[in-house]
């Protein structure tokens, strides 16, 4: 370890403050991200957990919130979906493991830019307060959905919520925003000039390919979303109309005049549908990651998975308009982006397809994070497959901003997305504490949250196709919802369980972080750079050496090989690639 | 463990294939001249995705069950994948999207590309904080002017949506809470919102279109049986969302004359 500092920016710090809160080392900020995600996974999931409730009794006295108003719902709602999209989707996947993981898997001592990375941790910790905030404050959090729509999210005599709650929720957006753009520049500035000698990019791990298109698609899209929400502001504030024509609330007439609420939805969707690929693509990186690493097989199509990346990311940009096809906006547009969304489904079924074509004919092993993985792969199938019917304006008449919608979406961008992280989680552990999970806590964990998710979300497609609308506080109203009461109440028991059931993987996650077995620097016996080196890995990565790479990052089972895997830093004599 | 995950995935596969296929939970019946082509657009839709959902599953199934690792018996296959399989399933999957894209595309374009037809019958259907107000023209097929100012949702009808009573044109026009449609003619709606975004929602006729502040949103659609069908709002509006409902009454073509002929005596 003598020479660590040699070939390093910043010495390894001294002290509890610089080691654990403001650190520079990526390692710690990852980290930091992740287990901010987990806080704010379980605030959301708790809020889920009380909207549930309230759907089947909606009389229950709740803990915190008592007997919920039709406007607390929404507020749950609300505040359910921002938290989990913003703090959860795109932080532990990309701020968490991407922090981690991307350095070393590239062979870097840290990311570019460490102050950088340090601060847009911590705005992103300060962007997390505020919008715990809006709960605390005079009409409580917001109740326009995590879309936002404008007018409603504009005027605050448009509803209980819609005062200081729906400023703090802007704030605190914008200020996500800025933190994810920070976080952008870092991610694309250290994969393209911190590579390893021999890291081409065509050696890269499929998991650095997501995580760097994630941060340009991130570059790309968070900067429109601050604007968005900056002129939100102005018109809330200072009177301006970019949003809100002449309207009447409750008879009274508002004073602006003019405005578009179609400009915030194509402002919002243009970041939010590339959002979609920024929760999904580290997901699908750690997915591919795994299968191969748990088939001993070298991925399907590395090259074809490379592209199918580039070209989801790409497209992304182009299909937000698939989000409007009932807004009014002009039908022959409609046209367009529907195109584009079927387009942007080739490259999704090529990943698919490479998946099932990496396990087939391997030699899988069932360790917990193969388990996820295969899970992963289930669960983007189903949510994915439902894309094509959304995909088509026609469809959307009777599908659009049913629970059709809602189950879509949270098969894939939620529940997959979050079996990545479950995935990731289960792979990374030996590395990042240096000790294992325990599996049969995992399994037990994986069944269930398995089989739950499944329970919840499949039947709400069925309650899309009876024409059950989104954001119904209560299902009394309507006489046609009152028969799907029995299939709603059947979700909030498989939401009970599959809940309850995520206790058992943070008992596990903390129990086995001090008292799970020793690990090995190599126990799923991986080839990429992260273990090649010491668990946990030391303040600039690799003890004071730089790796040297000689080979692409799945070579499992390569004919005439002394073991049945070889490392990306193992001579080059050892085999052809 | 490889024939648990085997088990585990078919099973929820064709559970999820079973209540579509039952139609356990299912669309209410089509009551527009539309809903057949729609419904049949779906019906192809989720035949299509049927078949690679299950085939997909069942794959990922039946593959990490057949390769699992049974230690020196399982010989992996060295490959770094295949060209011809990848340019495939690409070219298969690229022309059953898009085609399905195609097959759409027409039934979209009968309904929002054309307008509604000359003789179908107006009606204007205006959302605010939670209620839905539809406006007939009345003999001289005009409107009356409407003004914010008089907006008065606590007064309904006519002083909800601000009619001014003034203007000559608005005399004749009728203001109700709920719709009636005579059967088997076209209406031609005009969409319009007070507050915030409403959403015109009429599963029973596959039909729904957001009602937008400051637009005035021209739609199309066909009744073909009489009957009550329930209107819901399908967009976010505020607290009272879920209770912002109406009806939606199909008459034949007399009774609704006579309807008409009603509100306007009860008018003057």
């Amino acid at each position: 370890m003598a020479t660590t500092h040699t070939i390093h920016a910043h010495a390894a710090p001294q002290g509890f403050v610089r080691k654990y809160i403001f650190s520079l080392d990526h390692k710690v900020i990852g980290l930091q991200y992740y287990f901010l995600a987990l806080v704010a996974v379980f605030v959301g999931m708790f809020l889920s957990l009380l909207m549930r409730i309230h759907l089947i009794w909606p009389t229950a006295s709740l803990p915190l919130f008592g007997e919920l108003k039709p406007e607390t719902y929404l507020s749950l709602l609300t505040m359910h979906g921002t938290i989990m999209v913003f703090f959860v989707l795109t932080t532990a996947p990309q701020g968490g493991f991407g922090n981690y993981f991307l350095p070393i898997q590239i062979g870097a001592p840290d990311m570019a830019f460490p102050v950088l990375n340090m601060l847009s941790f911590w705005t992103t910790f300060v962007a997390f307060v505020v919008m715990i905030a809006a709960f605390f404050v005079t009409g409580g959090a917001p109740l326009h959905g995590w879309t936002g729509y404008a007018p409603l999210s504009a005027l605050p005599s448009a509803g209980p919520g819609e005062q200081l709650g729906a400023d703090l929720w802007i704030t605190s957006i914008a200020i996500f925003c800025l933190a994810s753009l920070m976080g952008a520049l870092n991610f694309i500035t250290t994969t393209l000039d911190l590579r390893a000698k021999g890291m081409t990019l065509m050696r890269m791990p499929l998991t650095v390919w997501a995580w760097f298109v994630t941060a340009i698609l991130g570059l790309l899209a968070f900067g429109v979303l601050l604007s968005a929400g900056i002129l939100l502001l102005l018109d809330r504030n200072l009177g301006t109309s970019f949003y809100v024509p002449l309207v009447v609330v409750n008879g009274q007439v508002m004073g602006h005049k003019g405005g578009s609420p179609l400009l915030w939805q194509h402002l919002f969707w243009f970041f939010g549908h590339p959002e979609v690929y920024i929760a999904i693509l580290p997901g699908m990186g750690v997915a591919s990651q795994l299968l191969s690493t748990f088939s001993r097989k070298p991925i399907f199509g590395y090259k074809a998975m490379v592209y199918a990346i580039m070209a989801i990311g790409l497209l992304g940009f182009m299909v937000w308009g698939h989000h409007m096809f009932m807004s009014g906006m002009s039908p022959w547009s409609a046209f367009s982006f529907s195109l584009m969304t079927m387009a942007i489904g080739v490259p999704s079924a090529i990943k698919t397809f490479n998946w099932l074509g990496t396990i087939y004919k391997g030699r899988v092993r069932f360790q917990s994070p193969m388990l996820y993985a295969i899970g992963f792969v289930s669960l983007f199938v189903s949510g994915g497959l439902s894309g094509p019917f959304l995909a088509q304006p026609v469809l959307d008449i009777p599908l659009h901003d049913t629970y059709f919608v809602v189950g879509h979406f949270h098969l894939i961008m939620g529940v997959a997305a979050i079996f990545g992280m479950f995935a990731g989680t289960a792979y990374w552990f030996p590395k990042m504490f240096g000790r294992m999970m325990n599996e049969t806590l995992t399994r037990i964990h994986f069944w269930i949250t398995f089989i739950g998710t499944y329970a919840i979300f499949m039947p709400m497609h069925y309650l899309g196709l009876a024409g059950h609308p989104r954001r119904y506080s209560q299902l009394t109203e309507l006489n046609y919802l009152k028969d799907l009461i029995p299939l709603q109440t059947f979700m909030t028991y498989a939401a009970f369980i599959t809940i309850g059931i995520q206790l058992v993987f943070v008992f596990n996650l903390f129990w086995s972080m001090f008292k799970g077995p020793k690990a090995s620097d190599n126990p799923w016996e991986s080839t990429t750079l992260e273990w090649t080196t010491a668990t946990p890995p030391p303040h600039d990565n690799f003890g004071g050496v730089t790796p040297v790479v000689n080979h692409g990052p799945y070579e499992y089972s390569v004919p005439g090989a002394p073991k049945d895997y070889i490392m990306q830093t193992d001579p080059a004599t050892a085999a052809a690639h | 463990m490889g024939l648990a995950l085997l088990a585990v995935i078919w099973l929820i596969t064709f559970a999820s294939t079973y209540f579509f296929v039952a139609k356990t939970w299912w669309f209410p019946a089509g009551m527009s001249a539309a809903s057949a082509a729609i419904d049949h657009q779906f019906t192809f839709t989720f035949i299509t995705m049927g078949i690679v959902f299950v085939l997909a599953q069942c794959g990922l199934g039946l593959f990490v069950w057949k390769y699992r690792d049974q230690g020196a018996a399982s010989k992996v296959e060295y490959s770094h994948g295949n060209l011809k399989l990848e340019v495939l399933w690409t070219g298969l999957t690229a022309i059953l999207f898009i085609g399905l894209n195609l097959m759409g595309s027409p039934i979209w374009a009968a309904e929002r590309f054309e307008p509604a037809k000359p003789d179908a019958v107006p009606v204007e259907v205006t959302g605010m904080q939670f209620a839905w107000y539809f406006r007939y023209p009345g003999n001289d097929g005009k409107y009356g002017k409407t003004s914010p100012t008089l907006i008065d949702p606590s007064a309904g009808n006519e002083a909800a949506i601000g009619l001014d009573t003034d203007d000559p044109a608005s005399k004749d026009d009728v203001v109700a809470g709920t719709m009636y449609l005579p059967v088997n003619r076209e209406v031609d709606l005009t969409l319009r919102a007070d507050d915030v975004i409403h959403s015109f929602f009429v599963p029973s006729m596959r039909f729904k279109q957001d009602a937008v502040p400051g637009l005035a949103i021209h739609m199309h659609f066909t009744p073909i049986e009489t009957g009550d069908y329930e209107i819901a709002c399908a967009e976010l509006c505020g607290l009272g969302h879920y209770k912002m409902h109406g009806m939606l009454k199909v008459v034949s073509q007399a009774d609704f004359d006579k309807w008409i002929a009603d509100r306007e005596a009860a008018k003057q």
